[in-house]
């Protein structure tokens, strides 16, 4: 179907049904059951898990397929922000000239900062998107301010022209963002018994969105185009001296990658009609990295399920407190209760941060395939005992 | 005349901060041909290592003074810092002010602990993986040193000023009939990296240890084969240069007060800094990290913002653009050094 093959189209329509059934999927429990915090079927945590899908997705065509690890793709992200609302400001509330122009913008950002990085590869590549993500940084905080805002960020006001819509609704607030009238706010409760479901306008534009993303990702993987990023990650001097020019193919597979981050960046702000300059740091592409390696580089569902893990559990385990924790031991003596909560107290709530990076340097020493490879061993294990067979077929090394 | 001067002088004095940085990520790399993301928060457990010697040294106990009242007019609790009930006031008193500067001797077992631990805990697993999966790893390690640090001091700032006796301002100029007042700190800081600098060059220069470090850097597996254990020195290597990063995040404290994000923004600008003078290369990591600090206090000139406005945001950015796209080795890089 659409030109994939058998596997690549199960697969598509498992991440369809995903997506498309989330809003009944992440909200196994009912609301105001002591479960309740683990949902996270509300559409603003939704929403980020597609948005960073995309981001993912994008930055693993340029780091999964040529191994050209880019540390400045939150600047395209921030482009494509910036963009987006800025569109909002002149032309009106309708998402879809937003996102085209951020797209845009961030594809020329990426053609621009590409052709001068990809002169260099690795640690020096790493660096000199590193230092271009920060010029941008540093350039959207200080000098761009008329154009970004400075530290405020980027914001609408009721002062704006919106040629084609109206500066300020009858009421006299700001309008809101919108696809041809479908408000991208309006949400659509359904309740069953206990349940509530939330459906949201904005949600479902970005699931489709990227579920479009991640069928081009995947025709991309599968052409020839794919396979030649390949090539260049296995052995970028043998191509050339077979007397080809890499650089088109990995400068492609750049613009791409940030095009891919421009159309989150858009998105972000369809969502939320707003822009800082925070989104461009360089944590923020660290984050896009920590993703797509948690996850699974060069794998195709790997970067969306890193995604949905790292944003599920930034809100969940920030949420959790000690009175939580108390409540869950209560079962253990009282002295062991203490001494639990008070072992578990630094990686919760605030800790979260630490339990990440204590898990992706688990990730990277022992599993470095993410989760997908993860699931591949588990898989494999399994099947090795079926089979009574002592020599798991899945099972790979360690990389030392 | 004087104003250059003076941006002369914030130059060497920023610049003494990235050449110590970028020394360290030099001596890591030059040795180990590891690429060492985690660097910037050893500059910051540096840092924290005078924080936490400042605090030992104010430990005080509760003394109920019936000779003195309170505005309330009950006794006064009198704290008495534990040091300065053994050493008597004065001494103790100036124990507790010199803190900073003691630091350094507390400073120099820990991070050469914590760059031993690192390094054979987990470094050493790393030798063989790709560049990526280093930096990658070390990434994560910075994340989690820095998190360890912020659930023990908190995310803000802590002031940590150093002696009084430096904690003035002096005039430079007097000598050659100028007038450029100056941070004697800020000098004192100079001369410290300097001094560091020096130490580390003549270390590797005029010791056999340091001569067999030199060849194992030239050429490992030779060195291997003449029967010398080379990683067993590299590990030592690792530890000196983490205890320089911490070094110089522990004289960094008075200038900026340490909070758990300041390796992080130091270490963005330190492997700049390593790459513009050339990955591997030592005296082109000092070079790289003070001609950066002096371009960058020049750029900070009003008078060349009114020229290019916001060029002192980006003058390093692009000055390490604009070097690797025309010498792709850095200012003194060697040849054959992560060319792959």
């Amino acid at each position: 179907m659409f030109g994939l093959d058998k596997k690549d189209t199960s697969l598509l329509i498992i991440v369809a049904c995903l997506t498309l059934f989330a809003p009944f999927i992440l909200n196994p429990f009912p609301t105001g059951s002591a479960m309740a915090q683990f949902n996270a079927g509300y559409p603003d945590l939704m929403q980020r898990f597609v948005i960073f899908g995309i981001f993912a997705i994008g930055f693993n065509i340029l780091f999964g397929l040529t191994g050209y690890l880019s540390f400045g793709h939150a600047a395209f992200l921030g482009a494509g922000s910036y963009s987006a609302v800025w569109m909002f400001k002149l032309i009106g509330m309708n998402v879809i000239p937003a996102i085209v122009l951020s797209v845009i913008v961030a594809g020329l950002f990426a053609l621009l900062i590409g052709f001068i990085s990809l002169r260099r590869s690795g640690i020096y590549f790493s660096i000199l998107t590193l230092a271009f993500a920060q010029m941008s940084f540093n350039l959207a905080y200080s000098v761009l301010t008329p154009v970004t805002n400075g530290e405020t960020g980027l914001q609408l006001t009721l002062e704006d022209p919106r040629i084609l819509g109206v500066s300020a609704t009858a009421d006299g607030s700001i309008p809101v963002t919108n696809l041809f009238g479908l408000e991208m706010r309006s949400t659509f409760e359904l309740a069953v018994g206990p349940w509530a479901f939330q459906f949201n306008a904005g949600y479902y534009l970005c699931a489709l969105i990227m579920l479009a993303a991640f069928y081009l990702a995947i025709r991309i993987f599968r052409s020839p185009f794919g396979m030649m990023l390949r090539a260049v990650k296995s052995n970028q001097q043998r191509m050339n001296y077979t007397g080809l020019n890499t650089r088109p193919y990995t400068l492609a597979a750049f613009v791409i990658s940030g095009m891919y981050a421009g159309l989150a960046g858009g998105l972000m702000a369809s969502m939320d009609p707003l822009a800082g300059a925070e989104r461009m740091q360089w944590t923020a592409s660290g984050e896009v990295v920590l993703m797509t390696i948690l996850g699974g580089a060069g794998t195709l569902i790997g970067p969306v399920l890193g995604a949905g893990f790292i944003k599920y559990f930034e809100n969940i385990f920030s949420k959790i407190n000690d009175n939580v924790l108390h409540t869950w031991f209560s079962f253990l003596p009282d002295g062991m209760e203490d001494a639990v909560v008070f072992i578990i107290h630094p990686f919760i709530g605030k800790g979260w941060h630490l339990t990440l990076g204590i898990l992706f340097m688990l990730v990277v020493i022992f599993l470095p395939g993410g989760l997908v490879e993860g699931g591949q061993r588990i898989k494999g294990w399994l099947r090795g005992r079926k089979a009574k067979d002592s020599n798991a077929s899945g099972e790979t090394n360690p990389a030392e | 005349m004087d104003a250059i001067l003076l941006q002369i002088l914030n130059g060497l004095d920023k610049g003494s901060a990235y050449a110590l940085i970028a020394l360290g990520l030099t001596l890591i790399f030059g040795t180990l041909g590891v690429v060492n993301f985690a660097h910037g928060a050893l500059f910051m457990i540096g840092a924290f290592c005078a924080v936490t010697l400042q605090r030992i040294l104010n430990l005080s106990f509760e003394l109920v003074d019936e000779s003195q009242k309170d505005f309330l007019g009950n006794p006064l609790k009198v704290k008495t810092p534990y040091v300065e009930a053994w050493f008597g006031p004065d001494i103790g008193g100036s124990i507790i002010d010199w803190a900073v500067p003691l630091a350094i001797l507390f400073a120099i077992p820990i991070m050469i602990g914590v760059g031993y631990v690192m390094e054979r805990g987990l470094i050493k697993h790393f030798y063989k993986r790709p560049h990526a999966d280093q930096i990658l790893v070390t990434f994560g390690l910075a994340i989690v040193l820095q998190e360890v640090v912020k659930y023990f001091y908190g995310a803000n700032p802590i002031q940590t000023p150093a002696p009084d006796a430096l904690n003035g301002v002096v005039n430079l100029g007097a000598a050659i009939g100028m007038d450029i007042v100056y941070p004697v700190w800020r000098v004192v800081y100079f001369f410290f990296a300097v001094l560091i600098i020096g130490g580390i060059f003549s270390f590797l220069q005029f010791t056999t240890f340091g001569m067999v470090v030199r060849a194992g850097m030239a050429d490992r597996e030779t060195v291997g084969l003449l029967g010398i254990n080379i990683d067993r020195r590299f590990t030592i290597m690792f530890g000196i240069a983490a205890a320089v990063a911490g070094l110089a995040g522990v004289m960094y404290t008075p200038i900026n007060s340490p909070n758990y994000h300041m390796g992080m923004d130091f270490l963005v600008l330190s492997f700049v800094v390593v790459v513009v003078g050339g990955m591997g290369s030592l005296p082109g990591a000092v070079l790289a990290g003070f001609l950066l600090g002096v371009l960058e206090s020049f750029a900070s000139m009003n008078e060349i913002k009114s020229l290019i406005p916001g060029i002192d945001q980006i003058i390093i950015y692009v000055v390490a653009i604009i070097i690797l796209l025309t010498r792709p080795r850095g200012l003194m890089g060697r040849k054959g050094v992560m060319e792959d």
